[in-house]
């Protein structure tokens, strides 16, 4: 599984990059790997507020429907357009084109609650 | 819905893991969802070939001189309409028109009798028929020692050419590798295609040797995922979700599959009274008619913004890339062409109710 290095983790499986205040949010390897074939992703409404570890997006693949979780509290400022019309970039490349929210980060705090690649890979098993 | 009970393991256990299948938890049973994705396996049955393990469904032998007319006061459908070699769909119901379970009859001797159910059904079906069965017979249920594969699509043909001769809905004793097997040319996805009925201890063989006949045609071994989605764009019904025993084949619209000529039968009665003065509620096809989630089971259907039923199956279709379902509305809602609205997590999504079959087998 790819775990890449210059990313934060949380235990539900979300990635998140750091971009200065803002967070980057989208689904890990791992986690596409497991959905399989994501066929629908619902995604945050832009200027929503999101609170870490609440779910806040939903992705469907052919048998089940999936909460993903917001892995840090703030305004949701932007969401992949691209997801509603090709779902499928989630499972073709999940750390790129298939990015899900941006998150303006309210405390910076939470940041050190998420797990650092090594770490995460050891959650999965990797 | 995992349950403390120890799931079974059909005979093609280890050989799934070899494939790299992701096994779930279905019916007792630990079976594949799936191998390379959901996706990738129905596409291959719908236009070249897959193979299923469906060693978890039961298998019955009923034999003896009373087994036609045993069998006759026990199933909604009239085995007197079929001959040797020759397969029927039917339901075995209870007194209240309930279905028990639906499933195949095979007359594979003038009265010996083969039945496949459903796997979670084995014990409850057996059960109800030794209860009700009002003759002597030879009843044996043969679900352990014998193991089933599905090989279907419009290639199935080439990769079993010994069954070409074999017509639809019929069945022939075969050697394939040497081993004697039922092959009917039966399924439960739309497609051509055959069901292979062996001795557990045969099934790792055949399987093995029909993936390897399949290799030109790009067979891909398949699991319940697109099993799921494959019968559902067909308008199989599957027991447990469209149709259990609070439902009856009068509602879910199989009433050709009863036989009210044959004589008494469990269920009868109810199923009589709701031929002649109709049902309250139907079991209906939808195909969504905008983008939307996909709608899945239990989620309301609408009419006017009034909730009329949920649905009992619902998936993506992958053939035509829109959600699509079946669920049970009132009767006086299940009009084809009517639109309704499908409530997914506090949003209604239009819909439109279908013709079955949703998808139209090519000929």
């Amino acid at each position: 599984m790819n775990v890449p290095k210059n990313l934060k983790y949380a235990k539900s499986h979300e990635w998140v990059r750091v971009e200065g205040d803002i967070a980057v949010v989208g689904i890990t390897d791992h986690a596409q790997h497991e959905l399989t074939d994501v066929v629908y992703v619902e995604t945050p409404a832009v200027d929503s507020r999101v609170d870490a570890g609440k779910e806040c997006a939903v992705v469907e693949s052919v048998k089940s429907a999936s909460d993903i979780y917001a892995p840090v509290s703030g305004d949701v400022v932007a969401v992949n357009e691209e997801l509603s019309s090709a779902p499928e970039l989630l499972n073709q490349d999940p750390y790129d084109k298939g990015w899900m929210f941006k998150i303006k980060i309210s405390d910076p705090g939470e940041l050190g609650e998420l797990l650092s690649p090594d770490d995460y890979a050891h959650h999965i098993g990797a | 819905m995992h349950g403390t009970k120890t799931l079974k393991r059909t005979p093609l256990y280890a050989t799934h893991l070899e494939w790299g299948a992701k096994m779930v938890p279905f019916g007792g049973w630990e079976m594949p969802v799936q191998y390379s994705g959901i996706l990738e396996e129905h596409a291959a049955v719908r236009e070249r070939v897959g193979l299923f393990d469906i060693s978890h469904m039961g298998e019955f032998l009923v034999a003896g001189p009373n087994a036609e007319a045993a069998l006759n006061e026990l199933l909604s459908n009239d085995l007197r309409k079929i001959s040797v070699g020759q397969a029927q769909y039917t339901l075995l119901c209870d007194e209240r028109g309930g279905i028990i379970d639906d499933l195949i009859a095979y007359r594979v001797q003038p009265s010996v009798f083969l039945l496949v159910v459903n796997a979670s059904n084995i014990e409850k079906d057996f059960t109800s028929m030794s209860a009700h069965a009002s003759k002597a017979v030879v009843f044996d249920n043969a679900s352990d020692t014998m193991a089933a594969l599905a090989l279907q699509g419009p290639c199935a043909v080439k990769v079993l050419p010994e069954a070409a001769t074999v017509s639809h809905f019929s069945v022939v004793r075969l050697g394939i590798l040497g081993r004697q097997c039922w092959v009917a040319r039966t399924g439960y996805t739309g497609e051509d295609g055959f069901e292979i009925m062996c001795d557990a201890a045969d099934a790792p063989a055949l399987w093995e040797e029909l993936l390897k006949r399949g290799k030109p045609f790009n067979i891909k071994p398949c699991g319940l995922g697109a099993r799921d989605t494959l019968r559902l764009e067909v308008c199989y019904p599957l027991h447990g979700n469209d149709i259990t025993e609070e439902t009856t084949p009068m509602e879910a619209g199989l009433g050709k599959f009863v036989s009210f000529e044959k004589g008494p039968f469990v269920g009868r009665d109810v199923l009589v009274e709701q031929k002649e003065k109709g049902v309250s509620r139907k079991l209906v096809a939808f195909t969504m008619t905008g983008k939307s989630p996909p709608p899945r089971p239990h989620y309301p259907i609408l009419a006017d913004d009034r909730k009329v039923g949920e649905i009992t199956s619902g998936t993506q279709s992958p053939t035509l890339g829109a959600g699509i379902g079946m669920g049970y509305v009132e009767a006086t809602e299940a009009r084809i062409g009517a639109p309704i609205g499908i409530e997914i997590r506090g949003k209604t999504f239009p819909a439109m109710i279908a013709k079955k079959p949703i998808l139209k087998r090519k000929q």
